[in-house]
């Protein structure tokens, strides 16, 4: 075979090698062997812990308590009550964070609208902020979808690239600090998923009557997607089950539409600079199918991203008759709303654009008295009474 | 990399357009793009399918198909591949929704590379897609976060509707009334410490990310190395 003219001819072809299994590696064995070599130090999961599932079947464990809050920079300027709703709910669970300063952006949202930046520097952000992390103790916990999606990339790209790890190293040497990866890399919602029936057991508000539809993040579950949560019982496995997980758990109405798949049209460049594409996507091929074919009271979503390009786009929409008018927030918002949270002291829906009043209504939450007490805090800040809320003023 | 001559897909100016690039300078450029230690990991050829277009946002609204980049990358199309360089990449959303693709491609890790390389180089694709983000790479690279609470303001965002302008009137109060500490900043998402800010700016000095920008945006580059120059001054560290 080999000596053919055939095969002559078709060894002049250039090959696109790959494994024909298409499941991703286990990353974990890898970074062991880097770890055993001292190219890196892993940050390991310690404490309580919940194990779960992921699409191709490897456990990944959820730390619960400990946890070194990796913010969101959309969400901590933009939507400031979905961190809030994150924190609150931990406090209410009982479980220790820690909320750092010394904690950068990703800058990954920056580096997809614009690459204004390269490999080593996303790749050396990415593992200060876990060498930061890891000096405290406390775990990583990452708010933002596009932050997961890029360090699972980032994580990729150093455990397989010596060159870049090298240069990497280098960099962090000049900080003082060694290059660290967690165990796991963890988001947010996952942590939800893993404590959704602690959630469910704080429950105090009857969601039952509540229609839900469910936009899953694309940079959490199409950008290595085998560290994704899917579990059997959500969607038989068919799905992520991040977000729809805790929906089920908390016994809220989740309902099914057909462009699930689909992004958000946020588009990092465009949501920015080019938001005529931003505001047809979300609403032509999200929100009003979810109108048209599940009518929910509410869309729940797990990243800064596709909370503001679905909730911002339909104001502007409005003016075109089109039909939309759903209110969007995450599901650490909504979770918290039924846990019991103020939903302007803690939730901060009075950043969202959509009206979210009839929902609050129909969570028998009296809006009206609510807003009051916020105005009535907001007057103790701007007589000088006072010169902060705290999270004493929230749970009083 | 084929000599010119040998190259089927060698175009007719009219064809490939940008003939006011020569053919040695489109070559130098996808090099680099090929070049990425990424690419090998992003591209195994094409089945030519077209799930990659049917999931793509992008392609519903825009003259662009990630198919199209696959197949360009794959066939090392030098033509083509410039003129997406120029026309197409920045319609991309980055959602990477094309990582469905059943071969494992990934046209959008293919699109980071050569929007990087656009940068890199100066091309006017990259110079006008950013037009207007500028104060967003300001924002990002001195201050370490990406969106600030004061970018909310009216005149910025008329589309949002009516609550953009309530948070900016009231902004200051409305951050002070968030209970986690570190939120109370409006020109930042969060407070960052000083010397978590030195890091960052090391960070942008010792990997070439600072000199990227200076072929985007000469002006923000400047005042950036200014910011960053100074503070590590301060601090005694030497890049």
């Amino acid at each position: 075979m080999t000596d053919s003219a055939v095969a002559v001819i078709l060894g002049k072809k250039e090959k696109f090698e790959r494994t024909p299994d298409r499941r991703q590696e286990d990353f974990h064995d890898r970074l062991f062997e880097l770890e055993a070599d001292g190219e890196l130090v892993v940050q390991r999961v310690t404490g309580d812990f919940v194990e779960v599932p992921t699409k191709y079947g490897i456990i990944k464990k959820i730390q619960k308590s400990n946890l070194w809050h990796h913010k969101s920079c959309g969400q901590c300027g933009h939507i400031p009550g979905y961190s809030t709703s994150i924190f609150w709910i931990m406090r209410k669970l009982g479980y220790e964070y820690v909320d750092p300063e010394d904690q950068t952006s990703c800058t990954a949202w920056n580096y997809y609208a614009s690459a204004t930046s390269n490999q080593a520097a996303q790749a050396a952000v990415a593992v200060r902020n876990f060498a930061a992390a890891f000096e405290t103790g406390n775990f990583p916990l990452i708010h933002c979808g596009t932050s997961y999606g890029h360090y699972k990339e980032v994580r990729a790209e150093l455990l397989h690239d010596a060159a870049l790890r090298q240069q990497v190293t280098k960099v962090l040497g000049r900080l003082g600090k060694r290059l660290v990866l967690p165990e796991e890399i963890v988001h947010y919602s996952e942590w939800l998923y893993a404590v959704r029936d602690e959630i469910r057991a704080r429950a105090v508000r009857d969601v039952s009557g509540i229609a839900v539809t469910v936009h899953p993040a694309c940079h959490y579950y199409k950008l290595v997607e085998g560290d994704a949560i899917f579990d059997p019982d959500v969607y038989h496995g068919q799905r992520t089950a991040a977000v729809s997980g805790l929906v089920m758990a908390l016994g809220a109405d989740l309902r099914n539409y057909s462009t699930f798949f689909d992004c958000c049209g946020f588009g990092f460049r465009h949501i920015l600079v080019q938001r005529d594409f931003t505001r047809s996507f979300s609403t032509l091929r999200k929100i009003e199918v979810m109108k048209e074919e599940a009518d929910p009271d509410v869309v729940l979503t797990h990243d800064t991203g596709c909370v503001t390009a679905l909730d911002k786009s339909q104001f502007a929409a409005q003016a075109h008759e089109r039909n939309v008018g759903v209110p969007v927030m995450s599901e650490a918002q909504f979770a918290a709303l039924a846990m019991g949270a103020h939903p302007f002291k803690v939730a901060q829906l009075h950043w969202h654009s959509t009206n979210y009043r009839p929902l609050l209504e129909k969570m028998g939450i009296d809006w009206r008295a609510a807003w009051a007490e916020f105005q009535e805090e907001a007057g103790r800040l701007k007589s000088g009474e006072q010169e902060f809320l705290t999270w004493a003023d929230v749970d009083a | 990399m084929p000599a010119a001559t040998k190259d089927p897909y060698l175009k007719r100016d009219h064809v490939a357009g940008h003939s006011d690039v020569d053919r040695a300078t489109k070559e130098r450029l996808i090099s680099q793009v090929m070049a990425d230690s990424r690419f090998g990991d992003y591209l195994y050829g094409c089945y030519e399918c077209g799930i990659c277009v049917a999931a793509c946002p992008s392609a519903r609204f825009y003259d662009f198909s990630p198919r199209r980049i696959a197949q360009a990358a794959a066939r090392r199309d030098v033509d083509l591949m410039f003129q997406q360089m120029q026309e197409d990449i920045w319609e991309c959303s980055q959602c990477f929704s094309c990582l469905r693709c059943p071969r494992g491609n990934n046209p959008g890790g293919v699109i980071t590379i050569m929007r990087e390389v656009a940068v890199k180089e100066g091309l006017h694709s990259a110079k006008d897609a950013l037009a207007g983000y500028s104060r967003i790479i300001y924002k990002i690279m001195s201050t370490g976060t990406q969106v600030s609470p004061d970018m909310l303001q009216p005149d910025a965002f008329p589309d949002w509707g009516p609550e953009v302008k309530d948070v900016s009137e009231n902004l200051d109060l409305w951050r002070r009334m968030l209970p986690p500490e570190t939120m109370h900043t409006t020109t930042t998402g969060w407070q960052v410490a000083d010397r978590t800010l030195v890091e960052l700016y090391v960070i942008w000095l010792e990997t070439g990310a600072l000199d990227m920008i200076a072929q985007v945006d000469q002006g923000i580059h400047m005042i950036l190395e200014e910011i960053m120059e100074e503070k590590l001054e301060e601090e005694g560290i030497e890049i």
